[in-house]
């Protein structure tokens, strides 16, 4: 009965109640997407890389490591030997290993030099793999395959011609001009930092940097052009920068990394990219704590609109209040009407808001996914969200109990008066 | 049950709002079950504040107070609004509905607030608003919205709403007065029969003494009431 005359009053003043309760719909629908769009950032960032065991450059910072191989951020120290790679590739507990060398891009793009090994291991969120959307895998020297965004950024397609730049600077002035490389395939869409790369052979890296042993650009006249390395018979690639690494089983890891990190040939750190990730997203994430405080305060700013809509509608319901007092509703009636009311608004607003994050969420996901490489999923509610829900429907009540505490007074104070 | 046959009694009856000086010093008021009693009183004399005493709405006052058989002082006030809903019908001067409610609720809040009251109904809650509606001449309006209606028309709705049920004593705070002189006949004609119909007593509160002539008994609440004297 309670439940009747509180929908029927919320009902008959229509345009305040809607209004309210959509105000608390938009910050409930606040509060549930950033946790969406937080969940959503967390799975990518995790997922950026995933089945690889180790990932392994020269001795240095875990996280410098994770950075320059897998982020496409920063610079590499130092380089590791190409015997030492082919000895832990060669170790009986790997399985296979997808080496790395950096420090050339291209209009700002990386350049990356691998081998087929990346076509075939690479994988990322839960385990899919790099697949080619146009063209075939880098196999000769001058063989370029872009990354998705690369490809669409620059607008190149198959068979265009790419210089490449020594060091990350847009306006390089070191143009490795002399070697032309060819586009010969482009990568599907993967939403992860491989889109924003360049790859090539290691042989092609290796050529770009001939007669550069010394460190800088060969003096004039000692350049070494394409010609030259077309009729060189092998190119030997003496440098790599790093190797992402699979066990032959997950067992071995550890064992694995202890062994690398303790090897005396050459000073290397290994690190499990799983765990360098949860670490790593334990100094970011906290940004993300901030914007969910943030929608935690938009949330108590529309309650806090209920409330005072509920309270200034208090003056022009004396006379109900007198009325059902005369007909034998207890001060305590009036309070739970009034509460009922409250929490039936959040309760409403609540709903409206969820429902405003999945249209949302429909709406924005394609946005978000071609523009910031954000894959927020569209799932049920998860315990942590009905949690946020649940906790505004019972603010709403507690919200509530303000007017309806004042109403109660009042209440006692008009007794069966209704001059208004 | 001290005396079936007295409806309202109260002696040396006296009550103040908090803080405030006394309103109402009654030394005698009696009113016997079934009697149609007119209290006259001009504003501010302490009308709705007798009223809200009877009906148990104000906290009880000093003296003996006791309302069909219950001494209004001994029941707590979460009795009282139960005592109020299952024994009392009210019917305001005016504005006497839930403007969100359409006409067949309003006049079934009552019953919905009191279980008691529901079960002394004798049939379904649908066939006694339906009745109740008959006997005032609005079982057509039951699905209107309240607020479309006349002043009239929303008179014998709260009517309806104070006879459903038959309660045992109906207050009527000066129901007539936003009436004009033909409707408020036909209005009190209908309240007459419907009360009459359910044995109830009616207790009718006016500062109009030309109708004091159709009641069987009509008292002035100045010459009851001794405050500020």
């Amino acid at each position: 009965m309670l439940l009747h005359l509180a929908r029927q009053s919320l009902s008959n003043r229509l345009l305040t109640t809607s209004l309210t309760a959509l105000s608390i719909a938009f910050s409930v629908a606040l509060l549930v997407g950033v946790e969406n769009v937080r969940t959503g950032m967390r799975e990518s960032f995790s997922n950026t890389v995933s089945g690889t065991d180790l990932i392994v450059g020269a001795r240095g910072g875990t996280i410098q490591l994770m950075l320059y191989s897998v982020f496409g951020m920063g610079s590499p120290v130092a380089n590791i030997s190409h015997e030492t790679w082919e000895k832990w590739d060669e170790h009986p507990a790997v399985s296979w290993t997808i080496p790395y060398a950096l420090g050339d891009s291209h209009q700002g793009f990386r350049v990356i030099g691998t081998n087929e090994s990346f076509y075939e291991h690479y994988k990322y969120r839960g385990g899919q793999s790099i697949s080619l959307a146009e063209g075939r895998p880098a196999e000769e020297v001058f063989d370029v395959v872009l990354g998705a965004q690369v490809a669409e950024r620059l607008g190149y397609g198959l068979g265009d011609p790419i210089s490449v730049t020594h060091g990350m600077s847009d306006v390089g002035f070191m143009n490795h001009d002399e070697m032309p490389f060819e586009v010969i395939g482009i990568l599907d869409e993967t939403f992860t930092p491989v889109d924003r790369a360049i790859y090539v052979t290691l042989e092609g890296i290796t050529a770009i940097h001939l007669g550069w042993e010394e460190g800088g650009p060969p003096m004039p006249g000692e350049e070494i052009h394409a010609d030259h390395v077309h009729e060189m018979d092998e190119i030997h690639v003496s440098q790599i920068t790093s190797f992402f690494l699979g066990a032959e089983s997950r067992a071995y890891t550890l064992q694995l990394q202890r062994e690398i990190s303790t090897s005396e040939q050459e000073p290397l750190t290994a690190v499990i990219p799983g765990l360098a990730l949860s670490e790593m997203w334990q100094g970011i994430g906290y940004a993300e704590d901030g914007l969910m405080v943030i929608s935690g305060f938009v949330v108590l700013v529309g309650l806090l609109g209920m409330l005072v809509s509920i309270y200034t509608s208090l003056d022009a319901r004396r006379r109900e209040m007198a009325i059902l007092r005369a007909l034998g509703a207890g001060p305590q009636r009036i309070v739970s009407l009034l509460v009922l009311e409250a929490g039936l608004l959040s309760a409403l607003g609540a709903f409206l808001g969820v429902i405003f994050v999945y249209a949302g969420l429909a709406a924005l996901q394609p946005w978000l996914e071609g523009e910031f490489g954000l894959l927020v999923p569209i799932r049920v509610l998860d315990q942590a969200q009905l949690m946020y829900i649940g906790a505004v429907i019972i603010l709403g009540f507690v919200a509530g109990l303000v007017p309806a505490l004042k109403a109660y007074r009042t209440a006692l104070h008009d007794g069966l008066s209704v001059r208004v | 049950m001290i005396e079936t046959t007295e409806c309202i009694r109260a002696s040396n009856l006296s009550f103040g709002y908090a803080d405030g000086p006394t309103i109402l010093d009654i030394p005698d008021l009696t009113v016997q079950s079934g009697e149609r009693v007119f209290l006259y009183g001009p504003s501010g004399s302490g009308k709705t504040t007798l009223l809200g005493l009877i009906a148990g709405v104000l906290e009880p006052p000093s003296g003996t107070l006791s309302v069909l058989g219950h001494d209004v002082g001994a029941l707590s006030s979460a009795e009282r609004d139960r005592f109020r809903a299952s024994h009392i019908g009210y019917v305001f001067q005016m504005f006497n509905l839930i403007p969100y409610l359409n006409v067949h609720d309003n006049i079934a809040l009552p019953v919905r607030i009191n279980e008691e009251r529901k079960k002394r109904l004798g049939c379904s809650l649908d066939i006694a608003v339906k009745e109740a509606a008959a006997h005032l001449g609005i079982e057509q309006l039951l699905d209107e919205k309240v607020t479309r209606l006349s002043v009239g028309q929303q008179q014998r709705v709260a009517a309806a709403r104070a006879i459903l049920g038959a309660p045992e004593l109906i207050i009527a705070d000066e129901p007539t007065s936003s009436l004009d002189a033909n409707r408020r006949h036909a209005f009190l004609e209908l309240l007459f029969s419907n009360v009459a119909e359910a044995g109830s007593t009616l207790l009718f509160v006016s500062h109009d003494l030309g109708l004091a002539d159709q009641f069987d008994r009509s008292l002035s609440l100045p010459e009851l009431n001794h405050a500020g004297e």
